[in-house]
């Protein structure tokens, strides 16, 4: 359906659960998910909220096309105040969570103030109930999952909950859905435990509704799903190998940041590569990759299903974690792999499990342990601190330990759960933490593909790929090749992929479908789903107005400019091999031209005139 | 001369027989434009999409011409790959 136009209200505090129509004016102008729950968080929430105060909200958000039929149409999106970052937090995920709260008749739930004892929601189309959680907290997203399903003895039920991790007060612990996919980033997972929800659970029956011209939308999403099919990337490259078969690509370029980004290139990419995933292994004959998969609707299914090695030391006494899970995609290969020096596929898998089963975001988690490690090699911390973990570079040993130690919140896990930027400042050291705005990098060097620095610069949501993956015009030539180590033109192209990002992501469509997908693709399924003209241009507008919003909020919340910046690593050490050798990524060039393209003064406020243009809330 | 030829996704099953980790050491000539390297290893013209030479891009313009490569360079090709 697209919009169901109701929302589902759960006041934590004193118990209260009502529905309220969607504000369809809004819808409007900021389209679903991502835009349209922004525009309610910023009207409802004081930029200013301590992020794991009650005062702070928490928003489960689908898009109009979250549900159809539209290829790809699975996804929701967790709206709040990141407690990583200070900025906005939006974190989308797949699977089948979205899918089941459109089908339960709502656009989104959104949670207020603090539950006084643990609680999961649980929503069975128009009923709604707070149920008591003191049995579940304290374990696992596997068992709590594993528990609301037999509790309610229906198998069909969608579940989106937090673990340990995220109750131990962990910074960047996500939400996990369908036990291994993720609203991974920014810490949205510590919100929801702080306000004692331990899970979402839902069962959606009511089916598909409110489709503006259902033949033009059935013709629409049928020839779109044409063009995914046909296209190499989508139709073939995608499924089989994931997203892992760029280890391999960022590593040749020169752009894959090794060691805590101290390097640019990995000696041991390709054994933790998506073609050393379809390698037969030596102890079984099994390969680590089992089978491909797909979230509700999708006919690309990116997703990887992998197994351990059940001879690996990581595993061999314990065979709950023999049989096949979630596996790698490449943010987290690399941040659990080149970025920490490992290059053990098994060690890198079952922490990735760990990540799942546990709710934490692994690049957040492999980027902070590549700080701890680079601190530890400079003796600034020993094993005193660690608990006796030799914290080296390359020890697969080390890693498989400190994530255990994360996934509960104990011992050294837990000052790892304060992230890079929190834990090198506490050592003394900030200038060790790859991060932008608190949170950690994701897999690309700056200094060797220019576009993605502005892009971590610039990002409303600390460092992060998923706001203008110019990756995809830089490296792979999508929609068309640019020159990864110039800076000419890179402010213009940032902005395009973040605009038309913001309106793909709240859309209730992937992003990985705009490898063969433009706007010229997207548009037109919106529009024969939606009330209103969603043409090309209105889409791209609304990206940029949800830019714009999301950029209002972070300055309200006392952001500057002087937060648009990257670790001095990047912009004074060069590059030592490949390529980009001898370059940094030069951000000043980038910058001032960025600013002025999206109406900003050199401050990086909104001036009036784009406040204005924009019809942004004052 | 002897240069590294690597072939990634399901190319790498056009690398020679015995060939580890999706690449093999392999003798050319000077004058070899990668076009010819691309079909003397049977890689349809459409699926090398993303040729590095020394993790630099060429583009399928400069793709014809003796390319001037050097003993020990690196050659990687990929069909249309994605990821993020
Ligand atoms: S492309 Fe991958 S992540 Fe996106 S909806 Fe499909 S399976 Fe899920």
């Amino acid at each position: 359906m697209a919009w169901t136009k109701k929302i589902l209200r759960v006041n934590l505090t004193d118990g209260v659960i009502s529905a309220e129509p969607l504000n369809m004016e809004w819808a409007q102008q900021y389209l679903g998910q991502r835009g349209l729950a922004t525009r309610y968080f910023v009207e409802e929430v004081d930029a200013q909220v301590g992020a794991l105060s009650p005062d702070n909200k928490f928003i489960m958000a689908t898009g109009p096309l979250t549900g159809t039929m539209a290829s790809t149409g699975g996804r929701y999106s967790c709206i709040t105040k990141s407690p990583l970052t200070g900025t906005i937090a939006c974190s989308n995920s797949g699977g089948f969570f979205g899918a089941e709260m459109k089908n339960a008749g709502w656009d989104m739930i959104i949670l207020e103030g603090k539950s006084p004892t643990p609680v999961y929601l649980y929503v069975e189309n128009d009923q709604a109930r707070l149920i008591p959680a003191e049995d579940l907290w304290g374990k696992s997203v596997w068992a709590t999952d594993e528990e609301i399903h037999k509790k309610h003895q229906d198998p069909q039920i969608r579940i989106a909950c937090v673990g340990r991790a995220a109750e131990s007060g962990n910074l960047f612990a996500a939400v996990v859905n369908d036990l291994h996919r993720a609203a991974g980033r920014s810490g949205v997972g510590t919100v929801l435990a702080s306000k004692n929800v331990k899970a979402v659970a839902l069962r959606g029956t009511r089916g598909v509704g409110n489709i503006k011209d259902m033949k033009r939308f059935m013709d629409a999403t049928f020839e779109h799903k044409k063009v995914l099919a046909a296209n190499a990337v989508t139709g073939a490259g995608l499924p089989t190998y994931g997203t892992q078969v760029l280890m391999n690509v960022i590593n040749e370029l020169g752009a894959l940041p090794t060691r805590n980004m101290r390097e640019v290139r990995f000696e041991g990419a390709h054994s933790v590569s998506g073609e050393a995933m379809h390698e037969p292994r030596a102890s079984d004959g099994k390969k680590n990759l089992t089978r491909n998969g797909g979230c509700f609707g999708c006919t690309i299914a990116c997703g990887r299903i992998s197994s351990v090695d059940r001879t690996h030391f990581s595993v061999k006494d314990k065979p709950q974690y023999w049989g096949n899970s979630g596996g790698l995609e490449y943010e987290a290969a690399w941040a659990l792999g080149p970025d920490t020096g490992v290059d053990d596929l098994d060690a890198l898998t079952y922490v990735n499990f760990l990540c799942n089963e546990d709710g934490i975001d692994p690049i957040s988690f492999g980027a902070t342990v590549a700080a701890a490690m680079e601190l530890f090699e400079d003796g600034v911390i020993t094993t005193e601190q660690t608990g006796g973990i030799e914290l080296k570079f390359g020890s697969a040993e080390a890693l498989v330990k400190i994530a255990e130690l994360t996934a509960r919140g104990e011992g050294f896990g837990k000052e790892i759960g304060l992230g890079s930027k929190r834990l090198c400042e506490k050592y003394g050291r900030p200038e060790l933490s790859m991060t932008v705005k608190g949170q950690e990098f994701p897999a690309y060097d700056p200094r060797g593909i220019q576009g993605m620095g502005l892009t971590y610069a610039t990002s409303n949501r600390g460092a992060c790929h998923l706001r203008s993956y110019t990756v995809s015009s830089e490296v792979l030539g999508i929609p068309v090749k640019t020159d990864p180590l110039a800076t000419d033109g890179k402010p213009e192209l940032v902005i395009a992929f973040q605009d038309a990002t913001a309106a793909v992501d709240s859309s209730g469509l992937c992003i990985f479908s705009t490898f063969a997908w433009s706007l010229d693709n997207i548009a037109p399924q919106i529009d024969a789903a939606c009330e209103g003209d969603w043409s090309v241009e209105k889409c791209a507008e609304v990206g940029a107005r949800i830019w714009q919003l999301e950029r209002d909020f972070n300055m309200r919340a006392g952001l500057t400019a002087a937060d648009d910046t990257l670790p001095k690593r990047l912009l004074k050490d060069a590059a030592n091999v490949g390529p980009a050798e001898g370059k940094v990524c030069d951000l000043g060039a980038m910058l001032p031209k960025y600013y002025e393209l999206r109406g900003w003064t050199t401050e990086g406020q909104l001036t009036p005139e784009t406040r204005q243009r924009y019809g942004l809330p004052s | 001369m002897q240069i590294t030829l690597k072939l990634y996704a399901h190319l790498g099953d056009l690398l020679p027989a015995g060939a580890k980790h999706n690449k093999a050491e392999i003798e050319v000539l000077e004058s070899i434009s990668l076009n010819e390297l691309i079909d003397r290893f049977q890689i349809p013209r459409p699926m090398a999409h993303l040729v590095l030479v020394n993790g630099v891009f060429v583009c399928d313009r400069d793709r014809d011409q003796a390319f001037a490569l050097k003993p020990n360079d690196a050659v990687a090709i990929w069909p249309p790959v994605a990821g993020g």
